[in-house]
């Protein structure tokens, strides 16, 4: 049958997506967890990524320059953290801060956001154009470059996607685990106050995790730009709200969780294509969102919270 | 060392202290005693910066940090342990010990390592219990980290919130032993109680607070001695 | 001069009064339709209102009720199942069905915080959007897919039916004020002070003994019916209807004009779907920037003025008093803040 035929390559594909969801999730999950806030424009900062990652290459290109993946990725990918994280910076600092700074209702940062997602894509779209732009990724990965993993064929770009998002993951879980820095960020998710009084510097801890959280999500553009080669100035708006439910699916907050999260989206969201209309693929992730913050608030990984808590 | 000049707090419209003046001398024990909402907190805040007075000076050392913020007040040389312990305990019993020292951010690896000896020969089930998380201590243990935490940075003033709170008999006395220790060894200590017996048994001064004003100040001998002072201003202890 | 009242009860007069010969007046048939607009986006900011202006629950996706009141009018009065009922039998079966879907749609949302809330119903609404915009394969062309639906019925009142901007915008203006004065009552009432209470503490209103459940799906089901009602106008108005009347960005829009005229402020509220309403109209040309200034609009407005332009210094919350290195923020979700 055709479908169980396709189903190993679906599986691998949803799998691949699943880490690009991942890595954007870690983005809401890691200001969740520090702010208990969400940051409704953190989708259009992966877009903004992505546009990022975009200009490099169409560069690169116009330069002709021999072009290799071993150099010209990480190069898009360190242009697009770094704009993206001194973006999320920034929105922290000048549209977030002066609000939870004041004790504001919560709904102020939410809207605040939801303003901050607006400006930034109509600035795009107002400075870009609002037609797509291709990413050239065939000069880089040719089509006919793939292998054979584990009897399925697949593309070097999809294993090259994987392979950087797993690895980012691993380098955030151990920034957190293993450094002061990824203490004092445990420290004043846990308990804010406390960590001042261990003499962190909050202030900058929340910029930093605002950072990290948006660079992740810049790279999770570029990845995203070269498998899917086409990008626009919306993209961020549904790709957000799906690493968004994969955040939630694993336990918001946490960040394994999100890793997990955003993998099993990935391949539910893959396999309900196979079999579904593929239009209405997102409303599977918002029928996820809504199930799990009905049926299970906490997540999949997410620890069981005093009443008062709950989500 | 420290020294509050008529300090007033408002939290919001409401005056939680109205003109507190209170020393503390280098190498003492002193302890600031009152009941309920009585300030006690208020004042532990006001000295770290977490919230600050609307009128009066708190000074350090001879510096004034009234309106430092707390990362600050910190860095100089005050430590607290808080009220209901607050340790963290999603981090294992090492990391919170490391957060402790994280003041100390210029210091070398030695030093640090010297004193999480330190600590764990003050508190040898923590050594034992190093690798676990925090939440799953016991209260007498939690309390016991959060005093090492907060020794790890090697605080020239230790605040102490309550450290009887919720404690068994035999334990409050064990961590008091322990306070006198750390004194002992060259610290210089606040502490705010309700369990006035025990807290005067180690000081040698003791400040009332009532209201959010100090209305008696005396030596822990003659408060201790004085049992009418004790029935009208603490309540039942 | 006059004392206080007296002025107040002369401007809004005066108000009436220009409201009512504004059609005769206007320069053009073009600024009618832009009146009438306002007079749609008002019953439908009246509407969001309930819900998030009194009730405090922050409805991103307040479009969907929006849409569905507009479709349900466009298969009642139209060629696409040949059923052509007339206006004031359509209507009142709109208002039933939006306000039941408004219960459906609440109804998941109640124990939820407010932040989630908003993305929970943010996410009804997009689905809403994607089944207005798919349900048109085969077998069963329901809602016409992207081309919507188009020649829908003009209303019709015996026999007199509506043809001119001015005629609708009589229609919308009477409504508006029903729905003004319906706003005020429930404000006013047991059930208003229900939902303020649970804006402000939800915990402590629970303890008070008000039934929140019970007191937010009515605040849905509502507010839902509002929209409903601006649905099924501008289905008739418009003539048509297509998916992308009802975007995201529609329930944005809806939602700055509650904000903008202070959260609960009735005439803040109609102040501010005028606003919204008129200011683009009347820079057209700088169409192509309206969003983009929209969005920095809100975050504006949140910084500076997070409880409207409109809302009388007497009901603004007190400013916290300053506390040093650590703001006090509210972590806890629904519940109330720990004292």
């Amino acid at each position: 049958m055709d479908v169980l035929r396709i189903l190993p390559q679906q599986l691998v594909f949803g799998l691949a997506l699943g880490t690009v969801y991942g890595l954007i999730a870690l983005g809401y999950t890691m200001v969740y967890g520090i702010l208990f806030m969400i940051n409704f424009a953190h989708g259009d900062v992966f877009m903004i990524g992505s546009y990022l990652g975009w200009g490099v290459l169409a560069a690169l290109i116009n330069a002709h320059v021999g072009l290799h993946p071993g150099w010209v990725v990480p190069l898009l990918l360190l242009v697009a953290m770094t704009g993206s994280g001194l973006l999320g910076a920034g929105l922290e600092r000048f549209a977030y801060r002066p609000l939870y700074a004041r004790g504001a209702t919560r709904l102020g940062p939410l809207i605040s956001a939801v303003g901050a997602s607006i400006f930034l894509q109509n600035a795009v779209m107002l400075t870009q154009g609002a037609r797509m732009k291709v990413y050239m990724t065939n000069l880089l990965f040719p089509r006919t470059w793939r292998v054979q993993v584990a009897g399925v064929n697949i593309s070097v770009l999809v294993v090259v996607m994987m392979g950087v998002a797993l690895l980012m993951m691993l380098g955030l879980h151990l920034l957190v685990q293993r450094t002061t820095l990824g203490r004092s960020i445990r420290a004043v998710a846990e308990d804010r106050e406390m960590a001042a009084i261990m003499g962190v510097n909050v202030r900058r801890i929340i910029a930093i995790t605002f950072f990290l959280g948006s660079a992740l999500g810049g790279a999770a553009g570029v990845l995203v730009g070269l498998y899917y080669t086409q990008i626009d100035f919306f993209m961020g708006y549904s790709a957000g709200l799906k690493a968004f439910t994969a955040a939630v699916l694993g336990g918001i907050g946490n960040i394994r969780g999100a890793m997990l999260g955003g993998l099993v989206l990935g391949i539910v969201e893959s396999l309900a294509v196979t079999f579904v209309n593929p239009a209405f693929k997102d409303v599977i992730a918002f029928l996820i969102l809504i199930l799990t913050l009905v049926f299970r608030p906490t997540g999949l990984l997410g620890e069981s919270l005093p009443d008062w808590e709950k989500v | 060392m420290l020294r509050l000049s008529d300090v007033v707090t408002h939290y919001g419209s409401l005056r939680a202290l109205k003109g507190v003046s209170l020393e503390v001398h280098q190498g003492e024990i002193v302890c600031l005693l009152g009941g309920n909402a009585s300030g006690k907190s208020t004042t532990m805040k006001t000295i770290l910066g977490m919230v600050h007075p609307s009128a009066g000076r708190v000074e350090f050392e001879g510096e004034r940090i009234d309106h430092l913020p707390t990362e600050e007040v910190v860095r100089r040389g005050i430590s607290l342990v808080p009220e209901a312990r607050r340790i963290f305990g999603r981090m294992t019993v090492w990391e919170n010990l490391l957060m402790g020292s994280l003041v100390r951010r210029g210091a070398p690896a030695a030093d640090v390592a010297q004193d999480l000896e330190r600590a764990y020969a003050l508190f040898p089930r923590l050594r034992e219990r190093a690798q676990q998380l925090g939440g799953t201590l016991s209260g007498g243990e939690q309390q016991m980290l959060a005093i090492a935490r907060a020794l790890m940075a090697r605080p020239r003033l230790l605040l102490m919130d309550e450290p009887s709170m919720g404690l068994a008999p035999a334990l409050v006395d064990q961590v008091f032993d322990i306070i006198q220790t750390i004194n002992g060894q060259g610290t210089t200590i606040l502490v705010v109680e309700q369990n006035a017996a025990v807290a005067l048994g180690i000081a040698r001064r003791g400040y009332v607070l009532q209201n959010g004003r100090i209305v008696i100040h005396d030596t822990a001998e003659t408060l201790l001695r004085a049992d009418h002072i004790r029935r009208a201003y603490l309540g039942e202890n | 001069m006059a004392s206080p009242a007296a002025r107040r009860l002369a401007i809004t007069l005066g108000v009436a009064a220009a409201v009512l010969v504004a059609p005769l007046v206007a320069p053009s048939d073009y600024v009618v339709g832009v009146l009438t607009r306002i007079c749609l986006y008002a019953t439908l900011a009246l509407g969001l209102n309930i819900v998030v202006g009194f009730a405090g629950l922050l409805d991103l996706g307040y479009v969907a009720f929006f849409g569905i009141g507009s479709y349900l009018y466009a298969f009642l009065a139209s060629p696409q199942f040949g059923v052509h009922a007339p206006f004031l039998v359509a209507l009142p079966i709109i208002i039933a069905v939006t306000a039941l879907s408004g219960i459906l749609i609440g109804a998941p949302t109640l124990r939820l915080r407010g932040d989630y809330l908003a993305i929970v119903t943010l996410g009804f609404g997009e689905i809403t959007y994607l089944l207005l915009i798919n349900l048109d394969r085969p077998p069963l062309n329901i809602t016409g897919g992207p081309n919507g639906i188009i020649a829908i019925d003009a209303p019709a009142f015996a026999g007199f039916v509506l043809s001119r901007n001015s005629h609708y915008y009589y229609m919308f203006l009477v409504t508006l004020l029903l729905v003004l004065v319906a706003s005020a009552r429930l404000r006013d009432s047991r059930i208003g002070w229900a939902w303020q209470a649970i804006r402000e503490d939800e915990l402590a209103a629970r303890a008070m003994g008000i039934n929140t459940t019970v007191a937010k799906l009515q605040a849905f089901a509502i507010g839902a019916a509002f929209a409903g009602i601006g649905g099924c106008f501008l289905a008739s108005w418009q003539r048509s209807v297509f998916p992308d009347n009802f975007l995201f960005t529609e329930s944005v829009n809806i939602l700055a004009m509650v904000i903008l005229g202070g959260m609960g402020s009735l005439v803040g509220v109609l102040l501010g779907a005028t606003l919204l309403v008129a200011l683009p109209e009347i820079f057209r040309d700088f169409q192509v920037y309206r969003m983009l200034v929209f969005g920095l609009l809100l975050m504006v407005l949140m910084i500076f003025r997070p409880h409207g332009f409109l809302t009388p210094r007497s009901r603004r919350p007190e400013e916290p008093v300053a506390q040093g290195a650590l703001e006090e923020e509210a972590e806890a979700p629904l519940a109330s803040r720990p004292s």
